[in-house]
């Protein structure tokens, strides 16, 4: 036992795993130290997912309605506060890594993790009544979405190339089959097998590209690169920078950014509306943390390389996503080329490459999830039984039959086009903010004006739902929405958060400037004597 | 003055409280929204009022200023305060909100009608009383969204088209503005080391902040926002078709005030900031301005429509309210500020009574009206005074901001003034040509049976000939509390513009020495001299804005200090009773 201890604290990053020491004649298998309260978050949902298909097989019989939701929520919540304690330890100490060097946690790790809990904890409440609706109900599609959240956890406080890759599988592959999960329509199995084979591709690219980043700088460990950046000047870069093409393939797909979106309208259409949410918001968001990670902590010294592929994947999204998403007639494909506008919104703001640039990446996802969870708890609410009803017509005269699910509605659509005292509002002044202060005025120009075409397409949606009319005139009459519970819960908290954050940025601008990414060398823990019980 | 009470926050956030109040009642009591509406529009309009009375006319510069502080991490504060210029538009739009709420009737989902308006009237007031870009461009945006939907729910015809073309235009200027004011504030940062969106700061520190080109681009930015809320000819196009389709209170208020927006930021956050770049663009402002005034007048000619025939010729004269905006001396200044002010009063009246007419007849159609004033002698004659006014008949409140704007113009741009006078003339011709059309003739049918004005709609026009006869005939209250503000700005303008002498020819007996001696060389006259050397002797000599305004400053400084001595004396003599 005692020798178990001593292995555990003398452990350090040159005791490579399998070079244990000997002792009495016993090997002992050298393992890296952990700090546990690090890496809670990620713990708690892996485990709460395990632990989740583990109850669900040993309790046999009927469970009461909504355990698997409120299983989840509770997961999701716990994760989000287990980063409470670590801000403490932030503040008073810095950023710290652990595990051997392979994960850092910093302020941008901490609010990055609980955007994605959020994520969860919204789309779990989604599916509560969604899945029941559609005769799908049990804990896979918790369990998959918890691990799927894990899988972005770990990307948001990788620090290595391998570990951010480890995260990028867990999140996605889990993506892949929740996409497929409604087993009843057709699409659904089309857009899941869409995703996994094109995910999977560019897996297989961003996997190249820290080959080929392992081969120029000789690690994967991100501080490690950075040091060697830092005080090398590489006499023929052209590895390092295929490979950094290379994983921003992988990472770009992620975001769904332009040109590597093409999977994101048939997903969203075909997967189910919850999936789509978190789709949106929680994939998105660890996507855009690898994103900053490898570019702005890893890579600042070529920034002048990548800040220009950059502004090329922006204005692409931000124009691609706007223009094709007016000449839609399906909602959900419209929602999915709207958020590859947003995209290339959040792209701006990487592309500013400074702090302010990354608070502004932050207070965007933060606010934008809230928003197109919010969006897509009314599209699943709208598509009813059998999910399919989410052309532009079936929104026809939903201010009449329900004028409240419609009022909302049009606040998230108002929010999403950017109108003042929304959150959307005040997500694009920050990022245009950071971009113009960066001195990039042409692209801050053209994302406003990406901004305004995308307008018309929440137009079209607010149009209709408010000002169709009948053939004779009279206003159209559209079906009446039933509301339950946990949906109305999710639309009340949207909805909230959007015209608070809107009219009251402050605080929540004040989160997003402590979510500074830092890169720092992993500190082995000095030996300790544990003082071993007598006896032993 | 209580300084305690901020009553231009109270101003803006009451109609958005009542907005708020009517969202949560029920929609099936009508009664109670209806009450709510008036109530709230109404004590914001009371306070706009008050304000009037309480504003001291002597002091240029904010009065009634409060700071709040809003988000502090990027400089932001909620800032109000009311000048000269801003005054009178806030009582516009305290007054103009509660008679279009109660003179327009609405049939059908009044709960989302009066909820859109009052949110309407709140950004309106907010951006006339901001004195912080952020505030002022929330308040900017805010105003489109309740317009979008007053048009697109209760508008008529092509509802839904004009209201997604005056939402785009509108937002795309705007958004264009957004970088615009975050690249100033940001250049201003890195000059000065202040992160700040205080427009009197920023305006104090512009001149050595921006280079020349950063300050062009950036205003460029600010006046296409401008320019197409205004909206000037080329980017006008959304207007006539969103003035035709809205419903009446609609057009009221989009005439009445929202076209002011533009013309109103021009000067405030145009020329308050950008004053070296105004002076050089002020030829292109000028030339816009005539074309407005000329195409407007002529389109408003050749229209079937009759509200459509109003909504060009709103096109026309917030063209007269730009040329007297570049004019850049007090006399063209002053105009603009009461020429939105008169307009407001007379179009937002004609496009009620089109719409008293349209609920009466159904069309707007000229042809198919004729002999009105036989039926209807009432409506025939109130028409006939508001439309007059907007014609620039003297004695009429019209007059007063056109007089100003072409006298102004005269004196810097005068061939500009020639070519504007001439649309005075076509606005005569239109406005009298439609009158006559539609009131005069046979009256047949549905014509000769239409109802007069009722008791209700006779009380909602009142006030609006009550001003158009009482501006017109004694503008002296209006002008004096303008004027103090325009000659502050017009002041900061000389200051900051090296050899800029447009403001300082007032009356022309300023012009340029040289030139004096050379006319009267050529027509062999010395008397323009003499006059001029007597009015130097008596004291009589015209004076710049700078100077009139230093005058101000001087007796502003001596009442301050009567007034601080007085409750010195006060306190002394407490002191002494105490004792």
């Amino acid at each position: 036992m005692s020798s178990l201890w001593t292995a555990l604290a003398q452990f350090g990053p040159e005791g490579v795993p399998g070079g244990g020491t000997v002792d009495d004649g016993v090997v002992q298998i050298a393992t890296p130290s952990v700090d546990w309260t690090a890496i809670a978050p990620i713990l708690v949902l892996a485990i709460g997912a395990l632990l989740l298909l583990a109850v669900d097989s040993l309790w046999r019989g009927k469970k009461p309605a909504g355990f698997y939701a409120l299983w989840t929520v509770v997961t999701a919540g716990a994760a989000g506060l287990a980063t409470i304690p670590m801000w403490d330890r932030i503040d008073e100490s810095g950023a710290l890594s652990t595990v051997g060097g392979a994960v850092g946690v910093d302020g941008f790790t901490l609010l990055m993790t609980a955007v994605i809990c959020s994520a969860v904890f919204l789309g779990a409440l989604l599916a509560k009544d969604y899945l029941p609706r559609e005769g799908l109900d049990g804990p896979g599609f918790y369990v998959l979405m918890l691990l799927s959240a894990s899988g972005g956890v770990i990307m948001a406080m990788a620090n290595d190339l391998i570990v951010l890759f480890i995260g990028l599988e867990t999140l996605s592959i889990a993506a892949y089959v929740l996409a497929a999960m409604h087993l009843k329509r057709i699409q659904s199995q089309e857009a899941g097998m869409k995703y996994f084979v094109l995910g999977a591709f560019s897996s297989a690219f961003f996997l190249y590209g820290i080959a080929m980043i392992y081969g120029a700088t000789g690690s994967t460990n991100l501080v490690r690169i950075n040091d060697f950046l830092s005080q090398n000047l590489l006499r023929s870069d052209g590895l390092l920078l295929l490979g950094l093409a290379l994983m921003l393939v992988g990472l770009g797909f992620k975001v769904a950014a332009v040109p590597f979106h093409s999977w994101a309208p048939d997903v969203y259409d075909g997967a189910p509306g919850p999936v789509v949410a978190y789709m949106a918001s929680g994939i998105k968001a660890a996507g855009f943390a690898g994103i900053i990670r490898v570019l702005y902590l890893t890579f600042p010294s070529y920034s002048d390389d990548w800040r220009p592929i950059i502004f090329v994947l922006a204005i692409l999204s931000l124009g691609v996503g706007a223009v094709l998403a007016i000449v839609q007639s399906d909602v959900k494909r419209m929602l999915a080329y709207s958020s590859i506008s947003h995209a290339g919104f959040i792209l701006v703001g990487v592309e500013a490459a400074t702090q302010a640039g990354v608070s502004a990446v932050l207070f965007y996802l933060a606010t934008y999830t809230f928003l197109v969870v919010g969006t897509f708890a009314v599209i699943t609410l709208v598509d009813q039984q059998g999910d399919s009803a989410h052309e532009l017509s079936d929104y026809r005269g939903l201010s009449r039959s329900s004028p409240v699910l419609a009022f909302v509605f049009t606040i998230l659509l108002m929010a999403q086009a950017g109108v003042p005292l929304t959150s959307g509002f005040f997500a694009k002044f920050y990022v245009i903010s950071a971009s113009v202060e960066a001195g990039s005025y042409w692209l801050a120009g053209l994302a406003m004006a990406a901004a305004v075409i995308a307008a018309f397409l929440y137009l079209r949606l607010i149009v209709t739902m408010w000002m169709s009319t009948d053939a004779d005139g009279a206003p159209a009459e559209g079906t009446k929405i039933r509301v339950p519970f946990a949906a109305g819960l999710v639309l009340a908290i949207t909805f909230i958060v959007t015209v608070g954050v809107g009219i009251w940025p402050q605080p929540a601008v004040e989160w997003s400037e402590e979510g500074e990414p830092v890169l720092v060398e992993y500190q082995p823990p000095e030996p300790v004597d544990l003082g071993v019980p007598p006896g032993f | 003055m209580d300084q305690s009470f901020a009553v231009l926050t109270a101003i803006v956030l009451i109609p958005a409280f009542g907005a708020i109040a009517i969202a949560l009642t029920p929609k099936s009591r009508v009664e109670i929204i209806k009450m709510f509406a008036v109530l709230f529009s109404v004590a914001s309009g009371a306070l706009s009022i008050w304000v009037l009375w309480n504003f001291d006319k002597a002091d240029p510069g904010f009065q009634f200023v409060s700071n709040q502080e809003w988000i502090e991490s990027f400089g932001i504060s909620w800032s109000v305060g009311v000048d000269g210029i801003s005054l009178f538009l806030v009582v516009l739009t305290g007054v103009l909100f509660p008679l279009a709420i109660v003179g327009v009737a609405v049939k059908k989902d009044e709960k989302a009608y009066f909820a859109w308006i009052l949110l309407l009237m709140a950004g309106v007031m907010g951006v006339f009383v901001a004195l912080d870009l952020f505030l002022f461009f929330v308040a900017f945006e805010v105003t489109l969204v309740p317009m979008y939907m007053l048009i697109g729910g209760w508008g008529h015809g092509e509802r839904v088209r004009a209201a997604t073309k005056f939402f785009l235009y509108t937002m795309f200027g705007s958004a264009l503005m957004l970088v615009g004011i975050l690249a100033l504030v940001w250049l201003n940062q890195s000059a000065t080391g202040e992160l700040t969106f205080s427009l009197p700061v920023l305006a104090a520190n512009v001149g050595d902040a921006l280079s020349t080109t950063q300050s062009r681009i950036i205003f460029a930015s600010f006046a296409l926002a401008f320019a197409i809320k205004i909206p000037l000819f080329p980017v006008h196009t959304w207007l006539p078709d969103a003035h035709t389709e809205a419903p009446t209170a609609g057009s009221v208020i989009l005439a009445g005030v929202l076209l002011k927006l533009g013309t109103y930021a021009l000067l405030r956050f145009g020329f308050f900031l950008f004053p070296t770049v105004v002076v050089d663009a002020s030829w292109i402002l000028l030339t816009v301005g005539v074309i407005g005034v000329i195409y407007g007048a002529v389109v408003a000619t050749m229209q079937k429509d009759l509200k459509r025939l109003i909504a060009y010729s709103s096109v026309a004269h917030m063209g007269f309210v730009v040329i007297g905006i570049a004019a850049l001396n007090t006399e063209g200044v002053t105009g603009s500020v009461i020429q939105m002010v008169n307009h407001g009063v007379s179009t937002a009246a004609l496009f009620l009574l089109v719409g008293m007419i349209y609920t009466r007849r159904h069309t707007r159609d000229i042809s198919a009206l004729s002999g009105l004033q036989k039926a209807a002698p009432m409506l025939a004659g109130v028409y006939m005074l508001v439309m007059l006014s907007s014609i620039g008949l003297p004695g009429l409140n019209g007059f007063v901001g056109e007089f100003l704007i072409l006298q102004g113009t005269f004196l810097s741009g005068r061939y500009w003034a020639v070519v504007a006078a001439g649309g005075v003339i076509l606005a005569a011709l239109y406005l009298l040509w439609a009158y006559q059309r539609v009131f005069h003739g046979p009256a047949e049918g549905d014509n000769a049976k239409i109802r007069d004005l009722g008791v209700r709609e006779a009380l909602v026009m009142a006030p609006f000939l009550i001003a158009i006869v009482f501006v017109g005939v004694y503008p002296k209250p209006v002008l004096e509390r303008i004027e103090p503000s325009v000659d502050a700005i017009l002041c900061q303008v000389e200051l900051r513009v090296d050899d800029f002498t447009y403001s300082s020819t007032e009356a022309g007996s300023q012009l340029d020495p040289e030139k004096r001696d050379r006319i009267n060389e050529e027509y062999e006259l010395d008397v323009d001299v003499e006059r001029a050397d007597d009015g130097a002797e008596t004291g009589d000599e015209p004076s710049t804005p700078c100077e009139r305004d230093a005058e101000r400053m001087e007796i502003l400084a001596a009442r301050q200090a009567e007034a601080d001595a007085d409750a010195e004396a006060e306190a002394e003599r407490a002191g002494e009773d105490g004792e």
